[in-house]
């Protein structure tokens, strides 16, 4: 690093170094960007990881498939369900267990109510970086209702732990049915006052339209997936691609935009909530009845080989690639997590906007530094 | 006329008078100093903690909250417990800073305040100094605030406090301009630039109903560049707490730091009372033509609180602005000032200048 | 003269994204009935936490001191973090039977990650959590808990 900053400063053009981070308001997580400014205008930007680099993946080395689970839960906090579905499916794939209907709603159901709440948290701290502060007590208050939910049925808020391999740890609490609703109910009320307040917002407007734009050839070039991959057009929803859960059997659409710029990686966002919702609507009133999961062995010993999953979370495509020898641990699992690809063209997107896109740009792509670091 | 009972003038007087014939008139004017001196610091405390404590609780009416409600009955304690808080906190000395600029700093936010509140008329009688040039000053001191928030800036040898100070700058000096230009729209209306002969001019009706279009787009500008000038709402980029941490007092601490944050609120205040003098008649009660009943009684609502009531009707709208929009980028912020609001001054000027040549008011 | 209407639209939608935004905050302003802070501990009488909520792991005890828990440790073993221990002893029974009985099932709250393994893998339902969740202490140490109450014995009739 020393290196580098000397090597910059002999340079003709004499550059105004920044840290944002390891501690600042808007990078939601420790996480330092070095930020090399001529005036206001963004030269250079090195992202610096690993400030909460918890070993998960070694981790998974020592722990048996159930266990696992928990763990996954704290990568991406906001896609919590998410990522232990994935977990779930490819223990299931490797067992070749065959998953009751009414586990696979649940799991679509849980999965897109996690979609939601995620999706509201970035409305709401995106609003909190270009600085409407009152955006973020909006997305909270009406993120709050899809907790409850998740507290009623799981007995967990953010890290909810539903999932076990071959299906999920407790049935639906009999007020879910009623709770979600509701939910959809009150958030469908709510989406136009969003929609008032940030995204037809002149100011809102002219701080995200064509800033940091992104074309489909270099969004796949860097790996970008999610609702950020997907305003540049690159089409990856793995949900549509090779639907896995009760995804097959809904209709929804994917949100394709082509410009690729902050606004539209924000847009994508705000049309998947109503996706979800579109989502959830299908299915909550057909929940199949049957047992909520199948029983396993108590030992759960996967067959030795590869096996890989992919999952659509709240922030792009998530793999899980589970190497077993045979035994009850597994010999290596890799998590392929969106945030750390999404990362790696933030350098690219930011070079020559100002410092305040750069924050712009950051929120957009929805990072949750957890998910990075592992 | 009725209105006259709540008339400070000859109470004003009396104090001179007695006063005067105590002591001689080096020590009278020396004394009435003091006591004016003394009843602004009062007044400024009060208004400070008060804009905090309202701040507070509009932005979390806003936000679906509570806002403050642990130390006394809807938590109106709670900025007098913050404030002794800060009195405690340690002054935290910056390395390879400039001390004596990082000192001064926050003292010249605070003077550039107490000599724009000098000059604004509070009720009938009660106008500490009544310039006949009084709008040309206040503008040209409120724009010195602007030094304060630069020494701040540069002296706490700060990265973040040195981008926040230099937007600042860019931006209060662009922003004076459509300050100026607003006010100026009004003293072509009102033909004066004392304060005092402004308010009495609005005896019949306020300006921003006497002046037709051109005075309401005066008014509007006029809030959009106050609210620029005080570095707050969507023009917080000074401080822009997503960007630049804290911006220009990032550094600051302790009683410092509450200079600072008592000199945004206070000049919050200054402008949106500007506002009420200038475009919304001041301490004048609301008329209504010739409704005699209406008119006195409305006449019976003390000047004062007439004043207060308008100041703090302009504070709530700045507030909501703040809880409500998104931050500008610096490029827009100017923009927004050198394309849009500058020209439609001009022009607004212009008709203003020509509604009055041709007498078309009321 | 288009660039002048362009100029003046521009500048009229502006104002009018912006006064909505606007009508939404004030309106809020106006409507303290959709006020959602809990005031917290104040309303810790009557505050109730949804049945399922993990707050602490328990071992449910009935009125005659009696627990479920049979010390066969697969909560212990099911835990990821070791924040369960179970102490056995062996005990001689009535009839000359040596007898494996719990003598301490030990909780340390600080490392559990809430997961409900313990809870699930249970086999004789010894175990459940409790809705309690203020669990701030001044002293490391009183977050290491005894779940089993003192003297009590195992329920008649759980399986051994």
């Amino acid at each position: 690093m020393e290196e580098k900053a000397k090597d910059i400063i002999t340079d003709e053009q004499q550059e105004y170094i920044i840290n944002i981070g390891p501690q600042h308001p808007s990078t939601h997580g420790v996480m330092r960007l070095v930020v090399s400014l001529k005036g206001e205008f963004v030269l250079n930007v090195e992202p610096h990881i690993g400030y909460i680099h918890r070993g998960i993946e070694k981790m998974c080395e020592s722990l048996t498939y159930p266990q696992i689970i928990h763990l996954t839960d704290r990568m991406d906090y906001l896609s919590a369900h998410i990522n232990n579905e994935a977990v779930c499916l490819a223990v299931e794939k490797a067992l070749e267990v065959d998953i009751p209907d009414r586990v696979k709603v649940i799991r679509t159901l849980m999965s897109e109510l996690t979609r939601i709440q995620s999706h509201e948290l970035f409305w709401a701290s995106y609003g909190m970086d270009l600085g409407g502060q009152t955006c973020y007590f909006y997305g909270l208050r009406d993120r709050e209702m899809v907790l409850d939910i998740f507290e009623e049925t799981t007995g967990g808020r953010m890290i909810v732990s539903y999932n076990c391999p071959g299906g999920v740890m407790y049935d639906l609490h009999p007020n879910f049915r009623k709770r979600v609703k509701e939910f959809i109910k009150h958030f469908r009320k709510v989406l136009p006052e969003y929609d008032d307040i940030l995204t037809n917002n002149v100011i809102f407007h002219g701080r995200t339209v064509g800033i940091g734009p992104l074309p489909l050839k270099e969004a796949i070039a860097y790996g970008i997936t999610g609702p950020s991959g997907r305003a540049s057009g690159f089409s990856c929803d793995v949900r549509k691609h090779e639907p896995y859960s009760a995804y097959d059997r809904v209709k929804f659409n994917e949100v394709l935009f082509t410009e690729g710029d902050s606004y539209h990686r924000y847009l994508a966002r705000v049309e998947e909530m109503r996706e979800s919702m579109d989502i959830i609507e299908q299915l909550i009133d057909n929940i199949p009845e049957g047992p909520y999961a199948v029983k396993m062995k108590p030992v759960i010993k996967l067959p030795e080989g590869e096996y890989y999953q992919r999952v659509e979370t709240a922030r792009g495509e998530l793999g899980v690639f589970i190497i077993s020898d045979g035994n009850k641990l597994p010999y290596r699992v890799k998590f392929r997590t969106p945030n750390f690809a999404n990362l790696s063209v933030l350098n690219h997107l930011v070079k020559g906007f100002k410092i305040a896109d750069l924050i712009a740009i950051f929120g957009s792509l929805d990072f949750v530094i957890p998910d990075i670091d592992r | 006329m009725p209105f006259d009972i709540y008339d400070f003038t000859s109470f004003t007087k009396w104090i001179d008078t007695s006063l005067e014939n105590a002591m001689s008139p080096f020590w009278t004017t020396v004394t009435e100093m003091a006591i004016a001196g003394v009843l602004f610091i009062l007044f400024y405390a009060v208004v400070g903690l008060f804009l905090v404590y309202a701040e507070r609780k509009v932005c979390a009416f806003v936000q679906n909250r509570l806002g403050p409600n642990r130390l006394g009955p809807y938590g109106i304690f709670q900025t007098i417990a913050d404030l002794i808080k800060l009195l405690f906190k340690e002054l935290i000395p910056i390395k390879n800073a400039d001390r004596f600029l990082f000192n001064l700093a926050p003292y010249i936010v605070i003077i550039v305040n107490f000599m724009v509140l000098g000059a604004i008329p509070y009720a009938k009688g009660l106008h500490a100094i009544d310039f006949n040039i009084g709008i040309f000053y206040i503008i040209a001191v409120s724009s010195m605030s602007v030094i304060g928030v630069l020494l701040a800036g540069w002296s706490s040898n700060n990265k973040y406090s040195l981008i926040g100070a230099m937007r600042s700058g860019a931006q209060i000096v662009s922003y004076e301009l459509s300050v100026g230009l607003s006010l100026i729209t009004m003293v072509i209306f009102a033909g004066s630039m004392q304060l005092s002969v402004i308010v009495e001019a609005q005896r019949t009706g306020w300006f921003i109903f006497k002046g037709h279009i051109p005075a309401f787009i005066a008014f509007v500008i006029y809030i959009i560049a106050g609210t620029a000038e005080t570095n707050r709402g969507p023009f917080d980029l000074a401080e822009a707490e997503s960007e630049l941490t804290a911006g220009y007092h990032t550094e600051y601490s302790g009683i410092k730091f509450a200079f600072f944050y008592l000199a945004e609120f206070i000049n919050m205040f200054i402008v949106a009372s500007i506002a009420a003098t200038i475009f919304l008649g001041g301490w004048m009660p609301f008329h209504i033509g010739t409704w005699e009943g209406f008119n006195r009684i409305m006449d019976f609502v003390p000047p004062f609180i007439w004043y207060l009531g308008k100041t703090f009707f302009v504070i709530w709208v700045i507030m909501l602005f703040k809880w409500t929009f998104p931050r500008l980028r610096i490029d827009q912020l100017l923009t927004l000032e050198w394309k849009y609001l500058l020209p439609i001054n001009l022009v607004n000027v212009l008709i203003m200048a020509f509604i009055v040549l041709m007498g078309w008011h009321f | 003269m288009r660039s002048i209407i362009n100029y003046l639209k521009d500048i009229f939608w502006g104002v009018m994204s912006l006064l909505k935004g606007l009508k939404v905050t004030a309106s809020y302003f106006w409507r303290p009935g959709a006020i959602v802070t809990e005031k917290y501990p104040e309303n810790r009488k009557y505050l109730v936490m949804f049945e399922r909520c993990k707050g602490e792991l328990i071992m449910p005890h009935n009125d005659k001191n009696e627990h479920n828990c049979i010390s066969c440790g697969i909560c212990q073993m099911s835990c990821p973090n070791g924040s369960i221990e179970v102490i056995p002893k062996t005990i001689d029974t009535e009839d000359g039977k040596k007898k494996r009985i719990l003598d301490k099932h030990i909780y340390r709250l600080g490392q559990c990650t809430f997961c409900g393994l313990c809870v699930k893998n249970c086999p004789t339902h010894a175990l459940a959590f409790s809705t309690k969740f203020e669990h701030a202490v001044f002293n490391k140490a009183l977050l290491i808990k005894v779940l089993n109450k003192p003297g009590s014995q195992l329920k008649k009739g759980v399986e051994q």
